[in-house]
This record gives structure tokens, C-alpha cells and sequence, in this order.
């Protein structure tokens, strides 16, 4: 086992699964190739906190250098690999961009995810921007002091973040929202309406069913958003955040099977059993207890790159374990602290406890009387404590978290409780 | 100079050099002591950075804010007197910061 693993992807998931593996005592030697010219960082503060300059870009990075040596982790930037050659046993040889070949014992596919880009006329003014990777924040925050307007396309996470902090950073922000709701994939309408209250009390426009017909020039940059109705709203910077796609084309070349996503079993293993794939890339059976046979989910999340990262080197070291845990998300948004634990999907009725006084405001989804998920807005304590009994398997009776002044640690149940009422 | 020693719950030691300005949580993690995870990276959002600080420096770090108390109740170890998130708590000038790991974190 001469050449070890190669890991293609320096972000959370590569890091973890590197990291992971030292922790386990994988001796093996560890490739991990990121393609940026940036030693592996920490994504999630680029849109908030690094953009509006409360943190450094040292306090982005995951570990020292001198971590990377010690652990026998080889590091390297600026290495894109654009052609592998994989045997049946999983070993094979990766060509880089650069020109250089990597060979390896064994593959991961750390590959992440890219902005989905707008098919409209003029997306490729200059001025267009969209934000993934730390070129693209440095982009956005060169620009923010020569920027008066700016229109944010994408009622989402990245889309809401950016316009919060643009806000606070003084700028006069529009956001357009395709969907009658804002961030219509990841909370449910009771957040949707909370969120929207709350970022117009901020400051920001928010246009819902907002159909963008086109970008517009003011001489050779961006100028404005043209909407359907003929509309057009004045931008000197227009920031896109319409989702991501998997980068699923280094798998389709090598046989691996893709669908939204690098197909994987429990184990984080690809389709040819050796292979393992995590974080946004990976297309996982749904990890949540109870969730509907056959049921697959594509995560883009810290949590789930974290925790799959675990099972792929649990898997890789010849032990398997089980996904671990409930997915768990977070979204800073200006004042907001956006929390959400497990999967709202499947939910029959819904719960708010809101404390407009101290500015808490929960959802929490259940179906029947079990229950799902929460959406907790600066409420840390809801969040954790449905994140404790949902990862436990415990239950928490929707009759007495109707209480919003009651602590819903203190009313959580044994699910056999309920079955008794 | 500034530095953390941070003792796991079997009671093994790691003294680490630390960068004014940084977190107790950022010099664990980007040095790879082990018993801190810190998910979120610091952004106050999932408590598994707690830390159980050394009677005598207690005394000697900024208060807690309220979001910080809160995530504490839901930390996987139950919280004690002496509970912080270690993202909350800077690393100052010639500090000497005392800090044990509670035995999980999530």
C-alpha cells in the first residue's frame, strides 16, 4: 500500500475524512488535493462574518501547517484533476491540470458542489457575481466599497447571508425571490413568513415571484435586473444564489453511478464498493431513524460533510459504522440566528412558539405525534434540545411544547410515554 | 506569549502556544487537540467546543452572552459552573489559559 489515499477535495468534507482518519490510525500515506490557490478553509463565514470583516482569513483556515505535517497529510493547492484512471480493485492514477499524475491505493471524492449559473441575457457582465469558494468572497468584497445598489437573485441560505451582511455594511439591498417565500427548500412557510418580516424590518427589498427576465447594462458593467413586468431594479453589483449542482463528472468518467449526486450506500461507498464519496457531492440513503425505505438525500451541510467524512474512514480503516446523528443546519443572517434540526419532510402539523419579546421564534414539524424537525430563529434552546431527543430517539409531546414558556428539555419523553397518554 | 493547556477527561495534558486574537476553540482545532470539535467553526451554533475552565482563570474572562448560556444547556456534557464554549474566549497577551474537555462532545 504504497500509495495510499487520494483525496480529491480540500474543503470540510476532505478535511474531516483526513483528519478522521489519522484520528483512527490509518498509517497509510494521505493525498489531499484541493484546486484553489488557498491552503483548506472554512466556507460558512464567507458570506458573513469574513465579509464583513469581523474575522480574519487566518481564522478561516482548518488546521496549521505544522498539523498537516505532523499528521503525514499531504496538502496541495492549486491541483485540479481533470482525468482518472481507475482499476476494478480501486487503485488507479489521477491526472491534474497541471500535469502532474497522482496514483493511488484508494479514491475519495471530495468534490463539492458548484453555483448554479443563470441562463439569462447578460449574466456575463462584469459585476455578475456569484459566491462559492474564497475567490469569488474576495471578488465580492473588493467591490462592496465602489457598490451603492446591489441586487441579491436567490431567496436562499447564501442569498439571504450576503444580503443581511451587504446591509449592515451600509448597502442598499434588493433581494429577488422566484418562489412566493423565501428559502422555499430548507423551512417551512411559518419561518418563511417570520424571515421575510424580519429582513424588510432590516432593510432589505424583498420581491417575491420575482421573475428575473434579464441583467441590463449601464455602459461595459452591470447596471440592473430587468423583471417580467418590465421593471428594472438599479444594481451596481448583482450577487446570484440559485443552489448548487454536484460535481458529479470526475465519477460519470470512472463508471461510478451519479443521480443528483454520487450515489453511495451507508458506508459513503460509491457503486464499485471501493470507491467512497462525501459532503456535497455524495447522494446518501436518508440517515434520519424511520425515514421512508429507499429514501435518498443530498446534503450541503458542515454536519453531514463531518459526519459522513466519519463513516467514510470507519469504512476505509474496515469497520463500519452507522451514519451517526441528525442532520442539523445553520444560517447567520444579519441579527438572525438561523438553526434547524432534522429533516421537516413528511410532516402532518406544525408548531410555533414564539417569544416576540426576547425575539424567539420557533417551528416545530411533526407527523402524527412524533416529532420531525425544528426551525429555531435565536432560540438556541429549542434547537438543541430537538436535536438532543431527535438524535436519542426521544419524543416531545406536542401538547406540552405548545407552552412556549416551557422548557421542551423538561418535557422530553421516552416515545413509549406517549403510546401510555 | 500566550498559551492554553487544554487536559482531556482521562486527564492527559497538551500545552499549546496561542495566537493573541484567536479563540481557545481556533488554537485547539487548527492544532489538532483532540476533544474540541467545533463544528459550526465558531459561530456559536452547535456547542461542541465546551470547555470546563480552571477555577482560577474563571474569574479573569468577559461574561457570557446570552446565546452562549443558552447552547451550553444543550452541550452533549452536562454543563457545570465552570462551562464555557471555548469559541467565545479569546486567547489575550501573555495569557495562560486552563481548560479541560468534557469526555464527548456530540
Amino acid at each position: 500500500m504504497a500509495d495510499g489515499l487520494l483525496i480529491i477535495g480540500s474543503s470540510q468534507a476532505g478535511v474531516s475524512l483526513a483528519t478522521s482518519l489519522r484520528a483512527l490510525g490509518y498509517a497509510d500515506p494521505i493525498t489531499l488535493l484541493g484546486d484553489e490557490n488557498h491552503r483548506p478553509y472554512q466556507r460558512p463565514a464567507l458570506s458573513k462574518e469574513w465579509l464583513q470583516g469581523e474575522i480574519t482569513n487566518e481564522s478561516l483556515m482548518f488546521r496549521t501547517q505544522e498539523y498537516w505535517l505532523e499528521h503525514r497529510i499531504d496538502v496541495l493547492k492549486n491541483e485540479r484533476i481533470i482525468r482518472i484512471d481507475k482499476r476494478d480493485d480501486g487503485s488507479g492514477v489521477a491526472h491534474s491540470m497541471s500535469g502532474r499524475e497522482f496514483a493511488f491505493d484508494r479514491l475519495a471524492l471530495a468534490v463539492g458542489a458548484r453555483p448554479r449559473r443563470l441562463l439569462l441575457d447578460g449574466v456575463d457582465l462584469p459585476g455578475v457575481l456569484y459566491l462559492r469558494n474564497a475567490d469569488d468572497a474576495l471578488e465580492l468584497k473588493a467591490r462592496v466599497p465602489d457598490v451603492r445598489d446591489v441586487v441579491v437573485i436567490g431567496g436562499g441560505f447564501i442569498g439571504l447571508e450576503a444580503a443581511a451582511s451587504l446591509t449592515k455594511m451600509g448597502r442598499s439591498v434588493t433581494l429577488l425571490e422566484a418562489a412566493p417565500r423565501l428559502v422555499p427548500r430548507a423551512v417551512g412557510e411559518q419561518t418563511s413568513a417570520y424571515l421575510l418580516d424580519h429582513h424588510r424590518a432590516a432593510g432589505i427589498d424583498v420581491v417575491l415571484d420575482a421573475e428575473v427576465r434579464r441583467i441590463v447594462a449601464r455602459g461595459d458593467r452591470v447596471g440592473g435586473v430587468e423583471l417580467a413586468d418590465g421593471r428594472v431594479v438599479p444594481a451596481d453589483l448583482v450577487l446570484v444564489g440559485v443552489g448548487v449542482l454536484p460535481n458529479t463528472e470526475l465519477a460519470e468518467s470512472v463508471g461510478l453511478v451519479c443521480d443528483n449526486g454520487v450515489r453511495v450506500d451507508e458506508s459513503a461507498l460509491a457503486s464499485d464498493g471501493v470507491t467512497v464519496a462525501v459532503g456535497d457531492c455524495a447522494n446518501l440513503p436518508n440517515p434520519v431513524p424511520g425515514a421512508p425505505d429507499g429514501d435518498r438525500v443530498r446534503f450541503e451541510s458542515v454536519n453531514n460533510a463531518v459526519e459522513q467524512a466519519k463513516v467514510a474512514a470507519y469504512a476505509i480503516t474496515g469497520r463500519r459504522e452507522e451514519y451517526a446523528g441528525i442532520p442539523w443546519f445553520w444560517s447567520n443572517q444579519g441579527a438572525l440566528k438561523l438553526q434547524i434540526a432534522g429533516l421537516s419532510s413528511g410532516h402532518d402539523r406544525t408548531l410555533v412558539r414564539a417569544d416576540p419579546e426576547r425575539g424567539k421564534f420557533s417551528v416545530l414539524y411533526y407527523r402524527g405525534d412524533r416529532i420531525l424537525a425544528a426551525d429555531c430563529v435565536n432560540h438556541p434552546l429549542d434547537f438543541m434540545a430537538v436535536r438532543a431527543a431527535l438524535s436519542k430517539g426521544l419524543s416531545i409531546p406536542y401538547d406540552a411544547a405548545a407552552d412556549p414558556s416551557v422548557q421542551l428539555k423538561s418535557v422530553t419523553v421516552e416515545p413509549a410515554a406517549l403510546v401510555a397518554d | 506569549m500566550s498559551q492554553v493547556t487544554y487536559t482531556d477527561h482521562t486527564g492527559a495534558s497538551r500545552t499549546v502556544p496561542a495566537t493573541v486574537g484567536d479563540s481557545v476553540m481556533e488554537t485547539a482545532v487548527r492544532n489538532g487537540v483532540p476533544g474540541i470539535v467545533a463544528e459550526c467553526g465558531g459561530s456559536l451554533s452547535c456547542a461542541t467546543c465546551h470547555v470546563f475552565v480552571d477555577d482560577a482563570d474563571l474569574g479573569n474572562l468577559p461574561a457570557m452572552e446570552e446565546m452562549e448560556d443558552e447552547m451550553l444547556w444543550g452541550a452533549a456534557e452536562d454543563r457545570r459552573d465552570n462551562s464555557r464554549l471555548s469559541c467565545q474566549l479569546k486567547v489575550t497577551d501573555g495569557c495562560d489559559l486552563h481548560v479541560t474537555t468534557p469526555s464527548t462532545q456530540v
